[in-house]
């Protein structure tokens, strides 16, 4: 399917709101301005917004320990997220979760998670609620290579199968878990889409460095999921550019390996080079928009830095509705 | 006498027991570390590093890098304790510990009762608890005072390089499944380290300081705030007993009970909510054996109800500060 001028400029956008997102934090966590643990989800931004730019908010999304990019494709806040992610009581959660917990139920996005393996469960009831409501919208849980090894994951699987739950198990294969190689940790070895196929369910696969391979793939399965057939999966391969958390050392990394995954497997240089190439877009668009999100990026930043920050009297604040 | 890091008191005491008992066995997330990648084996080893080099020295078999499956992994470790192997499982944040939950509290805990005394699981399950790092409500928990009151675990919280030593010893010793506690803030700390073939006892308490006037109990990290409050006093004149209880399960009433008896007052400090805690078990011992003893109403400096918040202001008023503890000392002290 051809996308307009105005998708591609959006998808652009919204990609590069990521990367610049990542790059920025990157920066103020080694200076020691943000606290906590994060990971950071530059290399991977075509895979949230090929299968985020589906989505409406009445889509669901459950997301992962490296959130950041979901939540962005899924139309969180960026504003409320920078706050979120420097600690401030303006955060989309108050302060209270930070980069690891950033969630948005207002716009379909129920959490990042810092437990692995925890949404996939998560999203076969959000899931199983679409259903309910019969109105043809779906729950989609992202996870990764070292995910997909979790006991809550096959659970998940199987449940989506039995109870036709429209639930969407997005694979993110980044080829790591940490410090180990999925190569170890996957024992289908190369492959984590057949697990899912084995569990009875349609599965797809793509490079997750495309833009339009994952959004070709992705109108497809959700076509095939919106039509009430159950549940999908998708095996995106991909590439993370940082470590698996600020300050990772990356022993585990091949010589060159960053080098070469940042020239050959980045998405936003495919998507320029495919699209200035075919003469869709020029250049310039797309320069505009990156000086664009540049200022908006540093916009909100700022406003992160003077944003006030929780007191104590916070603390017990939203333990419950009423107690 | 050698000075060594906490990590590495965990690190060179496991490493110590491979050598000399072929059954024990290590295993985890990224305990070897870069295992299927370019890296390769050992490009960690271990997130905190208590595994380094263990992978060269064991190989595989005694060194098991796992999947991320904590469920398995603890599963795992009781299957191979239950099969006479001495399994060291690491749970990395203890956190993690919901995902492994059956498998400690309804299959490990329970196999020796459940079999009529007829097997022993020498499981020990590691991992490293506890707040100060801005990492939010599922890396910053203590799990101390639910595994506690399960019975069947041996429960163990050392607060010092030696006595991650001496009591991991004593439960590589032992024949019961063990949840040892690690604080991710003591990782770092350094401290004296006695050589030669050594153990603690579990269930005995260590003073840490010693006072007429006041005690004050606690485990971990909580320790050395307890002994900044009670370093704050004493430069009024006023004297602490502070108490390590190194192990919840069992626990050291008799230490407790002894000081009361003298002190008349008692401030408990926990880093857990308060409710069902390691702070209201104490104090209903204490309300319970040594009532007419007591001068003053006991206070308990503990964390709110309440998740662990992430941002820096909001975790640094749900965890309990030396300031704190002095402030409550200062209460009970001031009382009648
Ligand atoms: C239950 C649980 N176990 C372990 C961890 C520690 N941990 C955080 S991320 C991670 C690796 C996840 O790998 P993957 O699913 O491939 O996601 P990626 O980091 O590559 O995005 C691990 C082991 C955790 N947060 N939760
Ligand atoms: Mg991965």
């Amino acid at each position: 399917m051809q996308l307009s001028r105005e998708q591609m400029l959006q998808a652009y956008r919204r990609m590069k709101i990521i990367r610049e997102f990542e790059e920025r934090l990157h920066i103020d966590i080694a200076t020691g301005a943000i606290a906590g643990f994060t990971h950071l989800y530059c290399g991977q931004e075509a895979v949230a917004v090929g299968v985020c730019e589906h989505l409406d908010t009445d889509d669901k999304i459950v997301s992962t320990h490296r959130g950041h990019g979901h939540c962005l494709a899924k139309g969180c806040d960026v504003d409320g997220m920078m706050k979120e992610i420097w600690g401030s009581r303006e955060g989309l959660c108050k302060g209270k979760g930070g980069s690891m917990h950033i969630a948005d139920v207002d716009v379909g996005m129920l959490g990042a998670n810092g437990i692995v393996g925890a949404g996939a469960p998560i999203a076969v009831g959000a899931a199983l609620a679409a259903k309910l409501d019969g109105k043809g919208k779906v729950a989609i849980t992202f996870s990764g290579d070292g995910a997909c090894n979790q006991g809550t994951t096959f659970e998940a699987m199987n449940m989506a199968v039995v109870t036709k739950a429209p639930c969407i198990f997005v694979f993110e294969n980044n080829h790591y878990s940490e410090h180990t190689g999925f190569e170890y940790a996957v024992g289908t070895q190369q492959d984590i889409a057949s697990r899912a196929e084995a569990f009875g369910m349609r599965v797809w696969r793509a490079d997750g460095t495309d833009f339009f391979a994952v959004h070709e793939t992705m109108r497809e399965l959700l076509e095939y999921v919106r039509a009430g057939n159950g549940p999908a999966a998708v095996e995106f391969d991909t590439e993370r550019f940082f470590g698996h958390f600020e300050g990772d050392p990356q022993r585990y990394r091949g010589e060159g390996e960053l080098d070469r995954i940042r020239e050959t497997r980045d998405c936003l240089k495919k998507f320029r080079a495919s699209v200035v190439s075919a003469k869709v877009l020029t250049d310039a668009d797309l320069d505009t928009i990156d000086a664009e999100v540049l200022d908006q990026i540093e916009a909100a930043v700022v406003a992160a830095r003077a944003a006030p920050r929780p007191t104590s009297e916070d603390v017990l604040a939203d333990v419950y509705v009423a107690y | 006498m050698a000075k060594m890091m906490y990590r590495d008191a965990v690190r060179s005491t496991i490493f110590e027991a491979m050598e000399r008992d072929e059954r024990v066995v290590v295993l985890g997330e990224d305990v070897v570390g870069g295992m299927g990648t370019a890296g390769g084996p050992e490009a960690i080893g271990g997130i905190w590093s208590t595994s380094t080099g263990f992978y060269d020295a064991f190989g595989p078999d005694r060194v098991i890098d796992t999947p991320i499956s904590e469920s398995a992994i603890v599963g795992a470790a009781g299957g191979l304790a239950l099969a006479g192997k001495k399994p060291i499982a690491e749970l990395m944040f203890a956190d993690f510990i919901g995902v492994s939950l059956d498998q400690i509290w309804n299959q490990i805990a329970k196999f020796r009762y459940m079999f009529g005394g007829k097997s022993t699981c020498p499981a020990i399950i590691r991992m490293a608890y506890g707040g100060g790092f801005n990492a939010a409500a599922q890396h910053s928990q203590s799990v101390h005072h639910f595994l506690t009151a399960m019975p069947g675990l041996k429960v163990v919280m050392p607060s010092t390089p030696e006595d991650v030593r001496g009591l991991l010893r004593e439960a590589l010793r032992g024949d019961d499944p063990v949840i040892f506690l690690e604080h991710k803030a003591l990782y770092g700390v350094t401290g004296e380290v006695p050589d030669g073939d050594w153990t603690i006892p579990f269930g005995h308490a260590r003073l840490t300081r010693a006072g007429q006037d006041l005690t004050l109990v606690a485990t971990g990290l909580m320790v050395s705030r307890c002994e900044a409050a009670a370093d704050a006093l004493a430069k009024d004149g006023i004297g602490c007993d502070v108490i390590d209880l190194r192990t919840t399960s069992p626990m050291d009433e008799e230490a407790i009970l002894d000081s009361v008896e003298v002190t008349g007052r008692l401030v408990v400090v926990d880093e857990a909510p308060q409710r069902c805690s390691l702070a209201t078990d104490i104090s209903a011992l204490v309300a319970q054996k040594a009532f007419a003893s007591l001068k003053a109403p006991i206070e308990m400096v503990t964390a709110p109800h309440s998740p662990v918040p992430f941002a820096l202001e909001l975790e640094q008023a749900y965890l309990p500060s030396a300031a704190k503890i002095e402030a409550a000392a200062r209460k009970v002290l001031g009382y009648r």
